[in-house]
């Protein structure tokens, strides 16, 4: 199989949309998205709560069938739960009664039944990959809230998906963790290159680790407006104080306040 | 006036003395009462009469006794378990099957064990089985309700992670949901092994030559009081003890699912 050229689209959603409620006169979840992401592309997807963020995801992880067009994923439409997807979410959801490593391999021995030596020491390097080196025999209830989200990253990679979908994996931390955490995540999509869909509030988060931030609009969710991310990577600290940085979180903010006015 | 407790260590023990020492001084006072009033056994029996009575019977009636009750509440323990975690996980899986079954299970519940024993004696005849029977009726329903509620309190995020795996649904089952349920399904053991000491001794009320609800049925029929409270507490002391066991399994084989201290 020929690898994709990288401006190719790798994930294509056409005219979708979800409805949870058959009444026409509810409005649906999310309609009429139309959105190309290429191979290992960071997109980030902001919006008002609500929104419908979820349920994109949801679709492209097929665990929701679109009610209205179609995701692909490189041509092939997706009809059903996929195994190149990683998720990971809002909260860490580790298993309270298995140790790190036995988390970070549950996806295997839930998949499969078992899991070998060879898998075990990969779930060790991708935990010292992620700063977890030591950790692997505590139990999750042990560790910080953010070092176990730490965990449900190191678990979303486990099967070394093409796709990694990230609901909003950040938003139960405190402002610090969080922005650590962010450097620290573009740092394992550096070394192992993913392509990223990463839900969030946070604007700044949005402007700071993406390649593309993708606006939507209140419910029913549309995109208002897909923006390019021109930022240098890689990404630092540094990044936040440059002034383009500012100019697009400026941009971002006055499609989500005023979106009329945009 | 206000209790202030002190700091540190003497705090600690302070709280651990607490209960015990008022269990002493509630003992003493019952001793004290009826000394003073010079009450007759056959109405309130001093603890001094109560203890008498009790090594006055031969401690192979005892055991005797304990055996008949334990076999009979461990038995419908057992059956109970058995018979409560396959159901509550079958109503889980199956919305007709949860529809169809609940209702019955509540009209169980609802109707007073003490009122049907009897005709459970009269129906199955007064041996061990109907008493088991009478026993697993008044455990089985706490169960189901504890291990159904721990089974539906699973985070839908680990749900989807299943689905998104596209594995089978009985490792779905096994290896999420029923270790989600466990401390649900504890909570539930721990109602359900009381209750149990109740059912047996209820079904020994009804019809039995032997057992602690039996022995203390008929010493208060032979009016002899004390005999009866000794009874009486060694039933307590047993139901306390498989109580405490049941906390000790837990403890023991899933401490992770007991809130951590000091956080």
């Amino acid at each position: 199989m020929t690898e994709p050229a990288t401006n190719r689209s790798f994930v294509r959603l056409s005219g979708v949309g979800h409805r949870y409620d058959p009444d026409p006169g509810v409005p649906p979840a999310v309609t009429g998205i139309d959105l190309d992401i290429r191979r290992h592309e960071f997109v980030a997807v902001v919006g008002p709560s609500g929104c419908g963020k979820s349920t994109l995801l949801r679709m492209i992880a097929g665990l929701l069938t679109p009610s209205e067009g179609e995701v692909s994923v490189l041509g092939l439409p997706v009809t059903g739960p996929r195994d190149d997807v990683g998720i990971v979410f809002q909260k860490p959801t580790l298993l309270p009664w298995l140790t790190v490593r036995k988390n970070v391999l549950f996806p295997l021995k839930h998949k499969y039944g078992r899991y070998g030596k060879d898998d075990e020491k990969r779930a060790d390097e991708l935990l010292a990959m992620a700063g977890l080196e030591g950790f692997a025999s505590k139990m999750p209830d042990e560790l910080s809230g953010g070092m176990q989200q730490r965990v449900g990253i190191v678990r979303a990679l486990l099967l070394n998906p093409d796709i990694l979908l990230m609901d909003e994996p950040f938003s139960a931390l405190d402002a610090m963790t969080r922005e650590q955490i962010g450097f620290d995540l573009l740092k394992i999509w550096h070394e192992n290159p993913k392509t990223v869909l990463f839900i969030t509030h946070s604007i700044a988060e949005a402007a700071l680790l993406a390649d593309r931030v993708l606006v939507m609009s209140k419910r029913p969710g549309t995109v208002l407006e897909v923006m390019d991310v021109d930022l240098p990577r890689p990404r630092t600290t540094r990044t936040i104080s440059e002034p383009r940085f500012g100019q697009l979180t400026d941009r971002l903010r006055k499609h989500i306040y005023e979106p009329d006015a945009a | 006036m206000s209790l202030t407790l002190p700091e540190g260590r003497a705090r600690a023990s302070l709280l651990m003395a607490a209960p015990w020492v008022f269990f002493v001084a509630l003992i003493l006072l019952w001793e004290l009462v009826c000394q003073v009033f010079s009450l007759p056994e056959y109405v309130l029996p001093a603890p001094t009469a109560i203890v008498d009575a009790f090594f006055k019977v031969e401690m192979s009636r005892w055991f005797t006794h304990l055996w008949a009750t334990l076999r009979v509440a461990l038995m419908g323990f057992a059956v109970s378990i058995l018979v409560a975690i396959p159901i509550a996980i079958a109503m889980m899986r199956s919305e007709l099957l949860s529809r169809t079954l609940y209702p019955l299970l509540v009209v169980i519940q609802s109707t007073p064990v003490v009122a049907v024993a009897p005709l459970i004696i009269v129906l199955m005849g007064s041996d061990d089985p109907s008493r088991v029977l009478i026993t697993s009726l008044l455990t089985f329903f706490p169960l189901v309700v504890s291990t159904a509620t721990g089974i539906n309190e699973t985070p839908s995020e680990l749900i989807e992670l299943s689905r998104s795996l596209d594995a089978p649904l009985r490792r779905e089952t096994w290896q999420i949901r029923i270790p989600y349920a466990i401390p649900h399904i504890f909570s539930g053991l721990r109602v359900a092994i009381t209750l149990a000491i109740i059912g047996a001794v209820v079904a020994e009320f009804v019809a039995a030559e032997e057992g602690l609800g039996y022995f203390i049925q008929f010493s208060t029929s032979f009016f002899r009081i004390p005999q009866a409270f000794a009874g009486l507490f060694f039933l307590a002391v047993v139901s306390l003890l498989l109580f405490k066991s049941v906390q000790w399994t837990q403890q023991l084989f899933f401490p992770w699912s007991l809130p951590r201290k000091g956080h």
